[in-house]
């Protein structure tokens, strides 16, 4: 449990009435449902969906522009929206989710209420939200039924992303992916804000739906060139954080591969076991976090399931798969920022026919230089045909460079697809 | 120059056959690059035209000026065409001709014309590219950074003021090479800039500067991977620069064969986009292409603009109006008898001198750019000014300021050396005696210092990523055609001012490139440019949240501020007027001229030995210490010397009479060097002297010789043990102590060692202060990136267990499974020992440490002595890694102590962040330490790159300036200025000194 600072502004039960939580926009399908869930409990909850200029000025006015990109937004996010005018400032709190450990991504909630106090908002309660330790919010409180919810929000939301982007790339009409994966996310929150405990059945259900769903949309029969996203968390999934790059890439006729949050969390359990057994340093008893681990699985088994026995879409990788590929690559023990998972990511990508990979990362990410652009090298001595590109994000970085550097990337895709073909089907002499 | 791909024309037949139906047809491959524009035409794949020029950022027009001149050949048939280059993508939108990505055409363009080469660099005017073709073909171009192109070789050619073709003559003539840092021009400038003042030779310099730029494309591009082989050479740089050539060659060690500088260097990629073309069949005619390009000309641009600085001519008239009244009187000269004052500003541009009348009236002033050699220039202005003077008036004091002060000082006999903050606040005073902030924006500089109970109370320099300063402006306008005030006068009234925020130079860089893309004008980009240098001094340097907490009373001076649109823009951010000095230029020349009142008779120079006077430079190393300082040995006439580049008095030979200060730097270094040796009875093991080994060290050598191990050190870190490991670092913004890491381990894989031990520790010592005990995350896991990207480090054996150091039993059992895969069974019991004797060694080395600590307090206190806590990081007594800047410090009578030395003496504070780092909650202690003692000082060492400092910095600042203490921070990294670190550490002197007054 890491609790940063004494004094800091609470969430009283009375604020829980009439004080909306507003939550960055991270990962917006995913989000999307946990901001119904909380409300099934009780609270307002809004996504936050101010873009543009404003909000990385506010981010570099009121947090050190050295602090990694991924902070300058959010926290820019938060001080833009609030300065918008569009809130009664007395009547939100903010909701940040965050890693902990020795990242230094972990001070974002510090962070949050310094430049909250710099801009004079330093009234507003900060709710942060972290599967490592929580602060303590009298009118937030994390039980299990609403962490239960908010793992099928998780499981959900991988799944609509998965297919979704899976489909959207080669869809006949175009918005018709779009629109089935709004109308899914409707139906979801909707189910979600059922009182009491969630119906299990139901959910499993929804799975086979979705999948069915999706499998019927019109698709061209092409092999779109695919394309795998890994990196800091943030930067890989926010479109803020990463100029739109999954528009991008769809855009130029690419099927882009996210691995899913899913993995991130079992990342966080699974980094406490390994504390256990490397260091004897665990916070809870071990069964617990082992009790999560095989839980989350089979979770995440069951969607594979629906997904193999009502389409040919690719399904995500298992879990034990995953982890057991960092084999001869990186210790499990690497654990600040996105630790193992991140070479993890790439090696599953890989491993599921995906060898065309973009690695984002804020500009002098600390932990990226170690598993993300540290292994480049190691997984193309022993994959020659894995297509990696690094690619930084931060506020001074310009577009051009990044197209560039993704454009190089996807020229030699589409080389490698064609060398392929043409071993394929030896040319005529 | 037509023709030169011809030679090779059998290749590419060979390749093209298949690609075209109709090799007849003529294609056009169009190459836009940052700076220029190539475009070649080829039939039959034979170039018939080629042509190379720089399009100064109308990129459009420009182009369609080529066309027209090939209009001849394009004229009466139609043709293929396509655009590359990483300003064509565009345009190519804009008129709808197929993109195609540079470095996938050279490819092309090498399997045709030289396919046996393995490697390909192209330098352009702001890309970097390395393609390797051995063992999978693997593309890599330069990020989000331009340093080490040829806009850098431009940049700093202008800053030599000699043309680029000079100074690749220069170069060919050198003798010595200097390290300067290439990733930005900024930091270049910074380590050229004292070279220079320091009267190096200029072909060294030049040498340098490619150097600079081929260690850039070797550690930023080829990130581990060795090039060798046949290397193919391209772009335009590489193509005229001969110098750049020789450097290439000789760094890669490659013979005549292997290094390939083909004619057709600089039209590669045309040449392959015109093979594209023919392949993407799009065909066009002359006239059709012509008119889509005109009519793009009138393309909005989509950026986004600012309000104009100036509405109307009115507004002008009254901003100018306003300004004019803040001046000082003059005389002329001619009229004028009696004793003058003289004040010199040997700043890293510019040259200023002022002569003063008893009464302080302007007599003489003297501003220009210093062209490389400021020992020259003074001695024409001194002339000047003597000759003006002739028998009527005489000069009763001198002074000087600026980054040649004590050259200056030293060549013409000067009274007073001054610190540039003391005379800047000198002149500001006079212009407003109750000013509470100077900002001062120079040639390549920003200092700013706030003013309270008439001491400076606190000073900010621009650190080691400076932006927005005034040469950036100059290079810029230069770079499109126009000399700065021209360039001004076209931002004052430019209706749109594009906005390009508020970042590093370099990447302005690219926001502009940007902008000239888009087809902004001149104008609106003059504007933005000057928005965004005012931005950058309040944002990033001063670090202001709100513009009202700068001062009451505001004075703006420095060469940048004459710039009205600069002014202007300061104004409009800070919604206020300021006070803006008709000598705004001149105020640190003219502060010096105030000081230098209080002599009564000068020893400067006399007219007649002025006219003897001479002045050469040589260079040597200095053997004083293991720093090896680069010594500039300048000889004037009579024999008269001066030495500048060492960091301490030792090379000057005046050792003997100087004390010897504590200094608990250099006595942790010479400690830590004790440990080790020992018996080899089970093997060697060697440990890297870099990142966690600085603090950790006692412990592993009391369990290794404990086990009967022979420890073996890397030894100290230098240039050449960095440039060991360069080839191997993957990512190039990594902190400067995690890059020298590499050279460290194979410098041990070179010494035969039978294990390298680097653990990884996620968990450090638990001081039990703090919230929790991480390492950062370079250090607990770099070795997981050693182990990837060093060649044979796993053959050598390199152990890198995880471990946890905060139990004894966790410890040894992680420690013994280690041990016993690589050397065999180890019972159980004798590593227990071990342990316990390891962590005994790390508790009494520690003990001592503090006890030093403690004892250098005492010793200053007993002799009155000032003392600086250098607070930093373990590894940052590397001398490599703190550039001696200790001995600085003891140079000018600190008492140096370290921040784990004294940390134990305070209470942690309450911070405001998550204080879970072993190292950095020792910062929050020491601070605290400082904070409570009047004679203490704190200066914070950050490694550029250190993202986790990003968050201590502002908290350690917090700490002291609650508590009424001055913050000074100093970034460091692999350049080495010390006359920056000087200027700051002798300001700090001078407001302490002051406050006490």
């Amino acid at each position: 449990m890491i609790i940063i600072n004494k004094e800091y502004i609470k969430f009283t039960k009375k604020m829980k009435k009439d004080y909306t939580i507003l939550i960055p926009n991270m990962l917006p399908i995913h989000f999307n449902m946990v901001i119904r869930v909380l409300e099934s409990y009780g609270y307002k909850a809004k996504m936050l969906e101010n873009e543009g200029h404003s909000v990385v000025e506010s981010g570099l006015k009121y947090v050190h522009n050295d602090t990694c990109y991924p902070a300058i937004l959010v926290i820019g996010q938060f001080i833009d929206a609030l300065k918008s005018g569009s809130y009664d400032t007395h009547k939100v709190a903010l909701m940040l989710f965050q890693t902990g450990g020795g990242c230094r991504a972990s001070n974002y909630v510090s962070l949050l209420r310094k430049a909250l106090i710099k801009a004079g908002y330093g009234y507003v309660p900060v709710v942060s939200f972290s599967l490592t330790g929580l602060e303590k919010h009298p009118g937030f409180k994390l039980t299990i039924p609403l962490l239960h919810k908010l793992m099928y929000a998780v499981t959900c939301g991988d799944l609509l992303m998965s297919l979704y982007n899976q489909c959207r790339t080669t869809e006949t009409e175009r918005g018709q992916s779009k629109a089935l994966l709004d109308e899914w996310t409707e139906k979801i929150a909707r189910g979600m804000r059922t009182v009491g405990p969630l119906r299990y059945e139901k959910i499993k259900q929804y799975y086979n739906q979705i999948v069915r769903d999706f499998d019927s949309i019109p698709r061209r029969n092409e092999k779109p060139i695919k394309v795998g996203i890994v990196g800091e968390i943030y930067v890989k999934f926010s479109s803020l954080g990463n100029n739109g790059l999954e528009q991008f890439l769809v855009d130029e006729g690419a099927q882009v591969c996210v691995p899913g949050f899913l993995d991130f969390c079992f990342y966080c359990i699974y980094n406490s076991i390994v504390d256990k057994k490397l260091y004897n340093m665990t916070k809870l008893p071990l069964f617990i976090y082992k009790f999560a681990f095989n839980f989350a699985k089979r979770k995440q088994q069951d969607m594979i399931n629906a997904i193999k026995q009502n389409s040919n879409f690719e399904p995500m990788t298992p879990i034990d798969r995953t982890i057991s590929l960092c084999d001869g690559y990186i210790n499990l023990g690497v654990k600040m920022g996105e630790g193992w998972l991140l070479t993890a990511e790439m090696l599953e990508l890989y491993d599921s026919g995906t060898k065309n990979i973009i690695c984002t990362q804020p500009f002098g990410c600390l932990p990226n230089h170690i598993c993300g652009k540290g292994m480049i090298r190691p997984l193309k001595e022993r994959m020659s045909d894995i297509n990696i590109v690094a690619v930084d994000y931060d506020a001074g970085a310009t577009k051009v460079n990044q197209i560039n550097r993704i454009k190089l990337m996807l020229a030699n895709a589409k080389e490698q697809e064609i060398e392929k073909s043409d071993k394929k089907q030896p040319a005529l002499v | 120059m037509i023709n030169t791909i011809t030679a090779t024309k059998q290749n590419t037949e060979k390749t093209t056959d298949n690609m075209s139906n109709d090799i007849s047809i003529l294609s056009v491959g169009i190459d836009i690059g940052s700076t220029t524009a190539k475009i070649v035409i080829t039939r039959n794949a034979e170039v018939i035209y080629e042509k190379y020029e720089r399009h100064f950022s109308k990129v459009r027009n420009k182009l369609l000026e080529m066309l027209y001149d090939a209009r001849e050949i394009l004229e009466n048939e139609s043709f293929t065409v396509a655009i590359s280059g990483s300003a064509g993508f565009g345009l190519a939108q804009s008129i709808n001709l197929p993109f195609v990505q540079e470095v996938f055409v050279v490819g092309k363009v090498i399997n045709a014309l030289e396919p046996d080469t393995t490697t390909v660099i192209e330098l352009g005017g702001e890309d970097a590219k390395i393609i390797f073709f051995d063992g999978g073909t693997d593309e890599r171009m330069n990020g989000s950074c331009a340093g080490g192109t040829g806009a850098f070789i431009d940049q700093m050619a202008s800053l030599l003021n000699i043309t680029v073709d000079e100074m690749d003559k220069l170069a060919l003539e050198h003798k010595k090479i200097y390290p300067i840092a290439s990733r930005c021009g900024v930091f270049a400038k910074t380590d050229v800039q004292p070279l220079l003042n320091q009267g190096a030779a200029k072909s060294d310099i030049a040498a340098s500067i490619f150097q600079a730029v081929v260690n850039q494309t070797i550690a930023g591009l080829a990130q581990g991977r060795k090039i060798t082989g046949k290397v193919l050479f391209l772009g335009g740089p590489l193509y005229y620069c001969k110098g750049l050539q020789q450097r290439f060659k000789e760094t890669l060690k490659l013979s005549d064969s292997q290094a390939v500088f083909p004619e057709y260097a600089r039209y590669a990629v045309a040449f392959g986009t015109a093979i594209y073309a023919r392949e993407c069949a799009d065909i066009r005619d002359f006239d059709g292409l012509c008119s889509d390009i005109e009519k793009s000309l009138n393309d909005k641009p989509i950026i986004s603009a600012l309000p104009p600085l100036f509405a109307s001519e009115q507004d002008y008239e009254k901003f100018s109006q306003r300004h004019s009244k803040s001046d000082v009187p003059h005389r002329d000269i001619s009229d004028y008898s009696g004793k003058s004052f003289l004040g010199i500003d040997c700043g890293s541009t510019t040259t200023k001198i002022v002569l003063l009348s008893e009464n302080k009236e302007i007599l003489y002033t003297y501003y220009s750019s210093n062209r490389g050699t400021p020992v020259e220039i003074i001695k024409e202005q001194l002339n000047e000014i003597y000759k003006l003077c002739g028998d009527r008036i005489t000069i009763a004091g001198s002074a000087v300021t600026g980054y040649g002060e004590e050259l200056v000082k030293n060549a013409f006999g000067v009274d007073i050396g001054v610190v540039e903050t003391i005379a800047h606040y000198t002149a500001a005073k006079y212009f407003c005696p109750k000013v509470d902030f100077i900002l001062d924006i120079g040639g390549q500089d920003i200092k700013c210092f706030k003013i309270k109970n008439g001491a400076i109370d606190s000073i900010m320099l621009n650190e080691a990523c400076s932006s927005g300063c005034g040469s950036f402006i100059e290079t810029f306008a230069k770079s499109m055609g126009y000399e700065v005030p021209d360039f001004a006068q076209q931002g004052l009234f430019a209706p749109a001012p594009v906005d390009l925020g508020s970042r590093c130079t370099v990447f302005m860089n690219s926001s502009v490139k940007q902008a000239q893309k888009d087809g902004v004008s001149v104008g609106d980009i003059s504007a933005g440019l000057s928005i965004s240098v005012v931005k950058n001094a309040i944002y990033k340097v001063i670090r202001a949240t709100d513009v009202s907490e700068l001062g009451e009373n505001i004075i703006v001076q420095g060469g940048t501020f004459l710039n009205d649109a600069v002014l202007r823009a300061f104004e409009r951010e800070l919604n206020k007027n300021v006070i803006r000095p008709a000598i705004s230029g001149l105020m640190g020349a003219y502060g010096c001229a105030l000081i230098s009142m209080k002599c009564t008779e000068s020893s400067i120079i006399t007219r007649k030995a002025l006219e003897n006077f001479t002045h050469t430079s040589k260079t040597a190393v200095c053997k004083g210490c293991t720093n090896h300082c680069t010594l500039t040995i300048n000889t004037f006439e009579g024999g008269k010397k001066f030495i500048s580049g060492n960091r301490c008095e030792k090379g000057l030979g005046s050792l003997s009479n100087a004390e010897v200060l504590p200094d608990l730097y250099e006595y942790k270094l010479n400690k830590l060097a004790s440990y080790q040796g020992g018996s080899s009875k089970r093997g060697k093991i060697g440990l890297p002297m870099a990142l966690g080994t600085y603090e950790l060290l006692p412990l592993w050598y009391g369990i290794f010789t404990n086990l009967g191990f022979e420890v073996v050190l890397s030894g100290a870190s230098t240039r050449r043990v960095y440039e060991k490991g360069q080839f191997t670092i993957p990512s190039d913004t990594a902190c400067y102590p995690a890059k020298l890491m590499h050279g460290h381990i194979i410098k041990l894989m070179e010494e035969g060692v039978d294990a390298i031990f680097y653990p990884c520790l996620t968990y450090n010592v638990n001081e039990k202060s703090a919230d929790n005990h991480y390492n950062c995350p370079v250090v607990a896991y770099y070795s997981e990136l050693l182990s990837g990207n060093i060649d044979g480090l796993k053959e050598t054996g390199f152990l890198y267990p995880y471990l946890n150091i905060t139990s004894p039993k966790v410890l040894a059992s992680g420690l013994r499974k280690s041990l016993c895969q690589k050397f065999g069974e180890i019972p159980a019991g004798e590593v227990k020992r071990a342990v316990k004797a390891g962590l005994e060694q790390y508790k009494n080395y520690m003990a001592d440490i503090r006890k030093k600590g403690e004892s250098a307090i005492e010793f200053a206190k007993k002799t009155g002595r000032r003392i600086m806590i250098l607070a930093g990081r373990p590894y940052h007594i590397d001398s490599e890694i703190c550039h001696g800047i200790n001995k600085l410090a003891t140079s000018l009578g600190f008492v140096v102590v370290s921040e784990d030395s004294i940390c134990h003496l305070a209470k942690m504070p309450s911070v405001h962040v998550l204080n879970q780092w072993t190292y950095h909650s020792r910062l929050y202690r020491a601070a605290k330490y400082a904070s409570q003692h009047s004679d203490v000082s704190l200066v914070q060492l950050v490694s550029f790159g250190c993202g986790v400092d990003a968050i201590t910095t502002d908290e350690v600042r917090r700490i002291l300036e609650s508590n009424g203490k001055y913050y000074t921070q100093i970034k460091i990294d692999e350049i080495t200025n010390l006359g920056a670190v000087k200027i700051r550490l002798r300001s700090l002197l001078g407001a302490l000194e002051m406050n006490e007054r």
